[in-house]
């Protein structure tokens, strides 16, 4: 199916690329990546595996034309030991930028970031999420679209049109980080007849108003997020069906600047998912010492805190809770940061556990470990599944 | 003879008796005015930091720079090297008065962050500069004083203090060395907030363009209390690219590379 519209993509880079001699200046970089991923505690569900290691690749190709047109290629290929469902690939981007002094067009496939705050986010809807490379949701499939991108004193407007959707990546049978049955990607079901070629629209205001940067979107199209249904498969299995519903979201994002304070903002309202309209919020700071205890170090607080009014309903993990974190960073030419969160769910005693490290070792190589515990879930929390898929993730990429 | 008194007080005593505050002022206002009318500039910059064992470790920047009439320079930095950073961009649009707006561009996210700016004192990519170093520099920034005239380098010199009025900077004062002939600023020594002396920069290789701007080619920052250095190498200034308003928002951050 899908490769219907690689023709069709290509076939409209191959119309504007024509002109070679054109070329200004191209480059090939990208990252090669290793990791080792660690379960300390016994799986629960058979098939799990308590270690795996895999393999990642992301090249870039870029391509610059005089006119200040450009060429971007990344695609990225992914092979897991412990789940066949994570050995994956996708072409992250593929896209053709047409630069007017008036406006941006660019046509293919990309990755587009809206919002404000650390840990939820919420309000970014463009693409989806790549599930299986990790829990933080800032993993993200590569989205066909047409982008028109007009910024003007008085602010950036963005169309976006999506003719085809991609769908959430699930962990397999020997992944850890799951549900108790596996979600069966063959038997995805849509609300729209089109399924997942539904045209997708997106609009967006962004702009700078002194110390304020705000952004108001509107989203009509497939839900990114599915809804889950229990079933059976043929041998009797229980399996869970995803359904991605056709909705509407309004959403705003902000960010504010007083000091060295950074105040952020995010709020949705949806209809159309479970013919049950709702808002969420998430919303907080950050705070940074520069050069806190005497050294060249800087030390920033976050404090976020994350609400969605379907409670129980909510089809996150985030429908109550409060978020506390330290993020360092060393500022040596190695350039050490860590980041330590605690997720504390408000309605139960549920607490989940972010440490993340990296650190630079000579000009290419990049070292960065992970660690993620799930501290007393409970069964109705959404995470229950997962209470003993405490993480260490330890991964080393080679940047070229 | 009441009447001459008041007339000397009004317009012979300035002249006279300028303080050496005012002459500090006055020092400033001039070298302001040499470097204003550029227009644009973009340039290559390469970092090569060393700590205290000798070891080095080096960044590659490409800057683009447009002159704001009336208020401080906007400027986008793009990081080249080390590899892991390549695409990461910086936004400043600096101001005469109050704190600049800064924003980063982190491509492996694709998100454009905003950033608190207000503590001037952090170091600019784990270099011996901080940022108070190199966002553009404007008279407003500092109150001065001239302290005495004296040659340096074979260059006969003002040396003056400068004094950073803005909040969080991490200096109480600044010496500064700057050439009579052509305000070129060959030494700063920087006191850190406890007046100890901190770091010396030291700017060599000047260059003339557009048969009037003198850059210099290297600025080295010696940090005298950790015993780290940073070698900042310009090359490949351009001039006159054309550059606007436009060159220096959040779209062009994200397409900047």
């Amino acid at each position: 199916m899908t490769h219907r519209l690689w023709g069709l993509v290509i076939f409209a880079l191959a119309f504007f690329v024509i002109p070679i001699n054109q070329v200004h200046s191209h480059e090939l970089s990208g990252f090669v990546a290793g990791e080792v991923r660690l379960f300390p505690q016994e799986a629960i569900f058979p098939g799990q595996t308590d270690q795996s290691a895999s393999f990642a690749l992301q090249p870039e190709y870029y391509h610059e034309f005089k006119s200040g047109s450009s060429f971007t290629f990344v695609p990225f290929l992914r092979v897991d030991s412990g789940d066949q469902e994570r050995t994956h690939f996708d072409i992250r981007e593929l896209t053709f930028l047409l630069l007017k002094d008036e406006y941006e067009l660019r046509i293919g496939v990309r990755k587009v970031f809206w919002g404000a705050t650390e840990v939820l986010h919420l309000v970014d809807i463009i693409n989806q999420i790549d599930l299986v490379e990790n829990l933080d949701t800032e993993d993200r499939l590569g989205q066909p679209m047409v982008n028109l991108s007009v910024a003007r004193d008085w602010g950036t407007v963005d169309v976006f049109w999506m003719p085809f959707f991609r769908e959430r990546t699930f962990q397999g049978t020997g992944g850890r980080l799951r549900f108790r049955d596996v979600v069966d990607e063959d038997r995805t079901e849509y609300e729209s007849p089109a399924e997942e070629w539904h045209n997708d629209w997106a609009f967006r205001y962004s702009h700078t108003f002194g110390d304020l940067d705000l952004g108001l979107a509107q989203f009509i199209g497939t839900n990114r997020e599915p809804t889950f249904f229990n079933s059976a498969d043929e041998n009797g299995s229980a399996i869970v069906i995803p359904k991605y519903e056709l909705i509407r979201q309004t959403s705003i994002d902000a960010t504010y600047v007083v000091e060295d304070w950074l105040w952020k903002f995010e709020a949705m309202y949806r209809t159309g998912q479970r013919n049950e309209d709702f808002y969420a919020w998430t919303g907080g700071f950050e705070y940074t010492f520069v050069g806190f205890m005497e050294s060249s170090m800087d030390l920033g607080l976050i404090g976020e805190w994350m609400f969605d009014t379907r409670e129980e309903e909510a089809t996150n993990p985030f429908e109550n809770d409060i978020v506390g974190g330290l993020r360092l960073a060393v500022n040596d030419a190695a350039s050490t940061e860590a980041l330590l969160a605690v997720v504390q769910d408000l309605n139960t005693d549920a607490r989940f556990l972010i440490l993340e490290a990296s650190r630079r070792f000579g000009d290419n190589w990049l070292l960065t470990a992970e660690l993620r515990g799930f501290l007393d879930q409970t069964q109705e929390d959404f995470l229950f599944d997962a209470r003993d898929d405490d993480l260490m993730q330890i991964q080393l990429e080679y940047y070229f | 003879m009441k009447y001459f008194l008041i007339f000397t007080l009004l317009f012979v005593s300035p002249v006279f008796a300028e303080t050496p505050e005012e002459k500090g002022l006055a020092i400033a206002k001039e070298d302001d005015k040499r470097d204003n009318g550029f227009g644009d500039f973009t340039a290559n910059m390469v970092m090569v930091l060393k700590n205290k064992q000798g070891e080095e470790s080096t960044r590659h920047i490409r800057n683009k720079t447009l002159e704001v009439e009336g208020d401080g320079d906007k400027s986008i930095s793009i990081f080249d090297r080390p590899r892991d950073v390549k695409g990461t961009a910086l936004l400043n649009f600096t101001h005469k008065v109050g704190t600049d707006d800064q924003w980063l561009y982190l491509p492996a996210l694709k998100r454009v962050k905003r950033i608190s700016s207000a503590n001037k004192s952090g170091s600019f990519m784990g270099s011996e500069f901080a940022y108070e170093d190199v966002t553009s520099q404007e008279v407003e920034k500092y109150t001065y004083k001239w302290i005495r005239d004296e040659e340096f380098k074979g260059e006969k010199c003002f040396v003056f203090e400068r004094y950073p009025v803005y909040k969080n900077s991490g200096y109480t004062r600044q010496l500064v060395w700057l050439d009579q002939k052509d305000y070129k600023i060959l030494k700063i020594e920087f006191f850190d907030r406890k007046n100890s002396p901190l770091k010396t920069l030291t700017q060599s290789d000047f260059k003339q363009y557009l048969g009037k701007y003198w850059y210099p080619g290297t600025m080295f920052m010696d940090n005298h209390q950790t015993g780290k250095s940073t070698l900042l190498t310009w090359t490949n200034y351009k001039f006159g690219n054309g550059l606007s308003n436009k060159d220096f928002n959040k779209n062009s951050l994200k397409r900047a590379r």
